[in-house]
């Protein structure tokens, strides 16, 4: 399998000399193609630090980050915008939909800052609202929509630029349960019928058992890494939890 | 403690208070200039009763400052709520810390107490140095030499500036504290969560009201330009200006509605880029600005029209002396005052029997009486005579025109007699100041005419051939128009109408004045100073009881009553008009930048889209501009009918020349409108920064 996303070794400081803290600390992680990987961590643990890094937002203080085979942590200005563009989709808690706009302007606005043509947006936002089931609220703006429905708009953003890996920030932080699990069921329909590799972030493990894989960090260091496989759910939820209890009660109060 | 930290946060947001501080600044500096204009004028060379003027110019200064001192007042405050606006997480955070709000009040009132000591010294720094600029200009205004160029601080100015805007911080204060003492803590913390909802308009109802108010709004330019002939009185002036501000701003709320419409049924336009992002954030704020950019377009229209007019009256009334005063001086002598349709007349305007029974004599042969001769000052001088009869007024003239016109003009004073003379007469009048002669044969009359409203009322009768009846010969119109042209000097053209007819028909009992017309014989400005003192000291001669002094009009004497008039309008224009240019640029900025925290979230948002920086400072530059362009544009096209109608008005003080003064206006608003777009976008742009 080809590796959308290799983190090689990478090291993030921050603060002076005097007093250093280390929020990553030699972590190295590898996710392939068409792969859905969680990332667990209590707070603190790192994990937020890692997708910045990875998303460019912020820079590592060593080590190598590849995405397709670019070394993103060579990447310099404007660079570094087209990247994120044009390789990236992002997700995040809270959204982030620009409440002037609806739906489809919304999810038109990551096409038409690439130059598409009206015609094509038109098309491939038809296309995507028919997978993500938001076909009726394109028109709407966001103080129109549910929480889960402005999820599905902003995840039809993330992906309907064809990135390389979409990444998501606690997407279900800020949504009740019935509208998280059709969001994760969601997930699992972009990852499966189309390919797309997903990396979220989360300290959910309900949310993380969506996933193929999850990397639980501590301490800016990979703790240890669960395969789905051809488990169920809800074997697969069980697992995740063992492992929680085991990194110790700091992730109990986020369950 | 709190001092430090008053300090602290004027430092810490020096930069988000920039356009607060120039807006400060200015005005400051503006307020001193105008102020200190008259320690400006001490140092000119200039005659008494342009000492006068300057004085009568202060006092009116001084009551236009009380005004805007009120504006600029208002605006500070307006400004100052728009900061506190800004920092209210912090005053919440203050809060919840235990902070009381008298001690918040207490941080604000030494802030504003920094900044207000800060401007005050900036400003007065900046004004010293603008008012020296300003003496040129007023040297150039008076027209007067400049005896020698020092260095002028104006301490009066200087005190009342600081006293004034002391009197404006003390409202701020008040101001804040009240605001201060009236926030609740969750609005304070949580105040910019509150998200506004959109309220989309019909495009119908839009587009109704869209054509109404531009259909409103031609009718109302129609009515003060073409339509201007018809306005009887002042009053009806009030109905285009109701129809204009009405329309102006339904134009705004309809286009609201409509730009967006128009804009998204072009989606190749619509999707390309961050045009959909722009183009939504344009129609998000205007549907709340509506009301504020109505009136900027109104302030930024009067001050285009203050400014472009009053500029083009100095223009046109210096090029107005070289036309209507083309000699130095002209002397004008009553002549046969006894005559039974005139001596009444006399005798109510205070002149006495003696003056009235000594009055058959011409102009030189009464200034012999005086034991003075004028001619020897004189390169070369013409005498001419003038007739009235009661049995030629304005009445006749018309003839079977009288009663048409008089209905459209009741206020004209149509049992004037007309002022005759003869043709060779005017001819040395015509060669003396260079303009066109005529000849007539004796049956034909010419009307001399160059005063717009009285030359048309007088085409209307010449068109109709009208004959007339002078001294028992019945004459017919040379011209079924009025000729171009004047005898008295003026400084405008003012001439309502002058008969000219041929010499031999004039019956010399009808004679009422002489005049006498030259030059002097020397150009210099001291010598002519004496001549015109030595001429003035005449009227201290006892003599003057018995024999009644001519008229004198010199060419000095009407430059400077001009100037008193253009120099005092000038001023009082500029200094309301860029009161009016800086309020208007500042709250329009002021209001961008409110919006800018708002902004800062959806620019975030773009950039973590990966919409490139250069795209994202465009959208700004586009969307901030839209917002300064919008009611600028509108008031231009109001200015356009503005000016038109100013002129008109102001056509009895002639005028010419408008693009100097227009190009001026333009440089005025570049400057300070411009001025404020480009930090108002700096500062935004600051403010959307975001550091990964």
């Amino acid at each position: 399998m080809e590796n959308i996303l290799k983190v090689d070794n990478i090291e993030k400081y921050y603060g002076s000399r005097s007093s250093l803290t280390k929020a990553i600390d030699n972590l190295s992680l590898e996710v392939e193609k068409s792969e859905f990987v969680a990332i667990m961590g209590s707070s603190g643990s790192g994990k937020t630090t890692l997708l910045n890094v990875i998303s460019t937002i912020d820079h590592v203080t060593s080590g190598h980050i590849y995405v397709g085979g670019v070394d993103i942590t060579k990447l310099k200005g404007t660079e570094i915008n087209k990247f994120r563009r044009e390789e990236l989709g992002f997700i995040f808690q809270d959204f982030n939909l620009l409440d002037t706009l609806t739906a489809y302007e919304n999810i038109a606005l990551a096409l038409s800052i690439q130059n598409e043509s009206a015609k094509s947006i038109d098309t491939k936002i038809k296309k995507v609202a028919e997978e993500l089931d938001i076909k009726s609220v394109l028109t709407k703006y966001p103080y129109q929509m549910s929480g889960g429905q402005k999820q599905r708009v902003a995840s039809a953003r993330a992906i309907i630029t064809n990135p390389k890996l979409v990444l998501a920030d606690e997407p279900t932080g800020a949504l009740d349960s019935k509208s998280a699990r059709m969001l994760l069921e969601k997930f699992n329909y972009l990852n499966n019928e189309l390919g797309a590799t997903i990396l979220m972030v989360t300290h959910d493990a309900f949310t993380a058992s969506y996933a193929s894989r999850v990397v639980f960090i501590k301490d800016g260091q990979v703790f240890k890494e669960l395969y789905k496989g051809d488990e169920t759910r809800k074997v697969f939820f069980d697992k995740i939890i063992d492992v929680v209890t085991l990194l110790g009660g700091d992730l109990e109060d986020a369950l | 403690m709190l001092f430090k930290l008053s300090l602290k946060n004027i430092k810490k947001s020096i930069k988000d208070y920039a356009i607060y501080f120039f807006t400060l600044i200015l005005g400051i500096s503006i307020f001193y200039v105008f102020n200190a204009l008259d320690s400006q004028t001490a140092m000119m060379d200039v005659s008494q009763s342009t000492r006068e003027l300057i004085k009568l110019m202060m006092n009116m200064l001084s009551a236009v400052s009380v005004f805007v001192s009120f504006i600029l007042g208002f605006l500070i405050i307006y400004a100052s709520r728009f900061l506190i606006k800004r920092r209210n997480k912090e005053f919440g955070i203050y809060l919840t810390l235990g902070m009381s709000k008298r001690r918040i009040s207490m941080i604000l009132f030494l802030e504003t107490l920094l900044i207000g000591i800060f401007s005050l010294i900036v400003g007065l720094f900046i004004g010293t140095i603008l008012s020296q600029l300003m003496s040129i200009i007023v040297v150039n205004m008076f027209e007067a030499d400049l005896t020698k160029f020092t260095f002028v601080f104006s301490k009066s100015a200087c005190i009342k500036t600081i006293i004034y805007f002391s009197v404006m911080y003390l409202f701020v204060m008040l101001f804040n504290t009240f605001s201060v003492s009236k926030c609740k803590l969750i609005d304070l913390l949580h105040g910019n969560k509150k998200s506004e909802k959109l309220r989309l308009k019909n495009p119908f109802l839009c587009i109704i009201v869209f054509v109404l108010s531009v259909l409103v709004l031609s009718r109302a330019y129609y009515m003060v330009t073409k339509g201007f002939v018809s306005m009887q009185n002042a009053k009806d002036i009030f109905v285009p200006i109701i129809m204009g501000v009405v329309s102006t701003f339904f134009i705004f709320w309809s286009l609201s509605g409509l730009v967006l419409r128009i804009a998204k049924s072009l989606p190749k336009f619509y999707y390309k880029g961050l045009n959909s992002f722009t183009l939504r954030q344009f129609s998000s704020k205007i549907n709340t600005t509506i009301f504020s950019t109505t009136i900027i377009c109104l302030m930024l229209f009067i001050t285009i029209c203050l400014l472009s007019s009053c500029l083009t009256m100095k223009n046109s009334m210096n090029e107005g002396i070289k036309k209507f005063a083309p000699v130095d001086i002209e002397l004008t002598n009553k002549r046969n005052m006894d005559n039974a349709y005139l001596k009444q007349s006399y005798l109510d305007n205070g002149i006495n029997e003696t003056q009235i029974n000594n009055s058959h004599i011409n102009v030189l042969e009464k200034l012999k009486e005086f034991d003075y001769d004028i001619t020897k000052y004189l390169s070369d001088y013409i005498e001419i005579n003038m007739y009235a009869t009661p049995d030629l007024t304005l009445n006749h003239t018309l003839g079977s025109k009288l009663e048409s016109v008089r209905t459209n003009y009741p206020f004209i004073k149509y049992d004037t007699m007309e002022e005759i003379i003869k043709i060779s007469d005017y001819n040395k009048v015509a060669r003396l100041y260079g303009s066109k002669e005529y000849s007539l044969s004796d049956d034909e009359y010419i009307v001399l005419a160059d005063f717009k409203s009285m030359v048309n009322i007088r085409n209307i009768a010449l068109e109709n051939k009208e004959t007339i009846i002078v001294f028992d010969h019945t004459l017919h119109p040379k011209y079924n128009e009025c000729q171009d042209g004047f005898v008295e000097m003026s400084s405008q053209s003012i001439n309502a109408g002058i008969i000219l007819i041929a010499d031999n028909i004039v019956d010399e009992n009808y004679l009422y004045q002489d005049m006498l017309m030259g030059n002097y014989n020397t150009t210099d400005k001291q010598e002519i100073k004496n001549i015109e003192s030595s001429l003035n000291s005449l009227s201290s001669n006892p003599l003057k009881d018995t024999y009644l002094l001519p008229d004198g009009t010199t060419k000095i004497s009407i430059k400077e009553s001009t100037n008193s008039l253009t120099v005092m309008v000038t001023f009082i224009g500029l200094y309301i008009g860029v009161i009016f240019l800086i309020s208007s640029a500042a709250i329009m900025g002021l209001k961008e930048l409110s919006e800018s925290s708002d902004n800062k979230e959806r620019f975030k948002i773009l950039r973590r889209i990966g919409a490139p920086e250069k795209l994202i400072n465009r959208a700004l530059f586009r969307q901030i501009g839209i917002f300064f362009l919008l009611p600028l544009v509108l008031a231009i096209i109001h200015s356009v009918f503005g000016i038109q109608f100013a002129v008109k008005i102001l056509e009895i003080f002639g005028t010419e020349e408008l693009l100097p003064s227009i190009i001026m206006t333009s440089i005025f608003l570049l400057l300070i409108y411009g001025g404020y777009f480009l930090i108002t976008y700096y500062c935004s742009k600051r403010i959307i920064k975001e550091k990964y």
